[in-house]
């Protein structure tokens, strides 16, 4: 049973006021705040084993080894990867998917090849793959969607062509909520030999992520937006693949012998892994989804399903409101803008209610082009929020309605 | 008026305001007052980054005066831009610059603003600054 009350007092933060208010925090797609479990495994870590991890000789370091390969497997588990050797752990979202696009592009990437992203991505899964295809000459392309979010898929079938290297989708808009088809997407594209990497950081926090389900080659998420702390990333990627890409970063740690001559280097995920780690984030990532899996995704799901009903009879019967996206299957991320009402200027106001939303283009400038948008307010919800809270920003909206009116 | 009368007549006008809810009624009060710049000067040269709005600032001098004109898409920010504006426009680039702009911090807008919107008037203040400077 998913009681939400109790939920919330795990997060010291929630009990907090912003401006005198009761905290409302929807600007979960940005980051999630974390349960006391997170943090007091980042202070227990501190606090009584902190050593640098791998090739240490005294007992701490073995702790810390320990913990950080043990939060290795944690993650495979929580996406139900094959091998614990193809999670890689990055500083988020953003490094994963420059990992693959640099090191991939490298291996793979030439003149004439062809990318394809969507239309609807973070700007992470589209800069990274600019600046590897004008590398190589490579050039990108990218996957239009209609006007309620969903991706136009049936084009995808003949964008893909002898010459298309990867295609990269976000599992979640994290502007329109949107749930892409990905593992459709991934069976299509392997129909024509092709890789798909999939950019879970708006999904991972919402739903059971299966990369052994979806069949991706790669996947991508944060660890900020699962309630742990920033700085800490994964990077999924099959095992054929990871053998194959040469490393991303040279340094210490992901080398088998170094001469002057020639060094060569360790097997993954090591090889991925230059410098000193951030094991403290790969405890706290632990530790995060040790508290999701104490709550169970399903019952996350079942309560934010029943938030996202709600905030959709809340917008729906909204006048003066623009709903963005409307796709039959979504996580609870809305964005919106009243008319007339420049969007940072609702923002501004429900900010003194104590109600934290973010607005602007949300790293997906080709996503607003296509609303013809300079940007919008967007409200993301997590499994700590509740229908109270959505009833505390509708009457904000109309509060900053009648401010403008 | 000189520069400080204006601003102590703004922070005057601010002070009488019981709550941040009057201080955003009255910025967009003023905001929806500011003369909208004409589309052909909304351009990318008169743009200023890093504010979360479009801000275009068209600047010259008129007899020896500093002219200014503002804009922003947001109201808010039209707001701060037509307080700005009673403070710097046609005024005197060397009173401008022996002066110190204290108008946002005596209002208490400097702390009132998001700090996101406080940088991007900093960053408006600092380009009228610099023009300013070379046409002292």
């Amino acid at each position: 049973m998913f009681d939400v009350e109790r939920v919330r007092e795990d997060f010291p933060i929630l009990s907090s006021e912003v401006h005198g208010r009761p905290l409302v925090y929807f600007d979960n797609s940005a980051t999630s705040q974390k349960p006391r479990c997170v943090i007091e495994a980042v202070t227990d870590l501190y606090t009584n084993h902190n050593s640098n991890i791998h090739r240490g000789v005294h007992e701490l370091s073995g702790r810390c080894s320990a913990a950080y390969e043990d939060a290795r497997s944690k993650v495979r588990g929580f996406i139900n990867a094959p091998r614990d050797e193809e999670v890689i752990f990055t500083r988020g979202t953003t490094e994963s998917i420059n990992l693959v696009a640099q090191s991939f592009a490298s291996a793979y990437l030439e003149r004439g090849d062809e990318v394809i992203v969507t239309d609807m991505e973070h700007h992470s899964n589209i800069v990274p793959w600019q600046m590897a295809c004008e590398r190589s000459g490579a050039s990108l392309r990218s996957m239009p969607f209609d006007d309620d979010g969903n991706l136009e898929t049936h084009l995808l079938e003949e964008m893909l062509n002898p010459r298309t290297r990867m295609v990269a989708v976000s599992h979640v808009s994290n502007v329109l909520g949107t749930v892409n088809p990905v593992k459709d997407i991934a069976s299509l594209a392997h129909e024509h030999d092709v890789p798909l990497l999939v950019d879970a950081a708006q999904s991972a926090p919402h739903m059971k992520v299966d990369v052994q389900d979806i069949d991706c080659d790669f996947l991508a998420f944060s660890g900020h937006k699962v309630h742990a702390e920033t700085g800490i990333g994964v990077l999924y990627g099959k095992s054929e693949w990871l053998e194959d890409m040469p490393p991303y970063q040279g340094g210490g740690g992901m080398v088998g012998i170094v001469k002057m001559g020639g060094t060569t280097y360790a097997e993954p995920p090591l090889k991925f892994e230059a410098g000193t780690p951030n094991y403290v984030g790969a405890v706290s990532l632990s530790a995060a989804l040790d508290y999701i899996a104490s709550l169970g995704m399903e019952n996350v799901a079942k309560h934010e399903a029943v938030l996202t009903e709600h905030m959709l009879e809340s917008l729906a019967g909204f006048e003066g409101l623009t709903l963005y996206g409307n796709a039959p299957l979504r996580c609870p991320v809305f964005s919106f803008n009243l008319d007339g009402i420049h969007h940072y200027d609702a923002g501004q106001i429900l900010d003194k209610m104590g109600i934290a939303v973010r607005t602007g283009t949300h790293c997906a400038e080709p996503l607003m082009d296509h609303y013809g948008i300079t940007g919008n307010v967007r409200a993301s919800l997590a499994m700590y929020n509740t229908v109270e809270e959505i009833d505390i920003l509708a009457e904000g909206l109309r509060k900053v309605q009648g401010l403008f009116a | 008026m000189d520069i400080v009368e204006i601003q102590n007549e703004i922070v005057a006008e601010f002070s009488v305001l019981d709550d941040w809810f009057d201080v955003y009624e009255h910025l967009i009060e003023l905001g929806r007052g500011l003369d909208a710049l004409s589309p052909e000067h909304r351009t990318e040269d008169n743009a200023i980054p890093g504010c979360q709005s479009n801000v275009w600032l068209r600047m010259g001098m008129e007899n020896g005066t500093l002219k200014l004109e503002a804009d922003s898409d947001a109201l808010i920010t039209r707001g701060i831009l037509s307080l700005l504006l009673r403070v710097m426009d046609g005024t005197r680039p060397e009173e401008i610059m022996d002066s110190e702009l204290f108008f946002l911090d005596e209002t208490g807008l400097s702390t009132n603003l998001s700090p996101s919107r406080s940088d991007g008037v900093k960053n408006i203040i600092n380009t009228i600054m610099g023009f300013v400077r070379n046409h002292k």
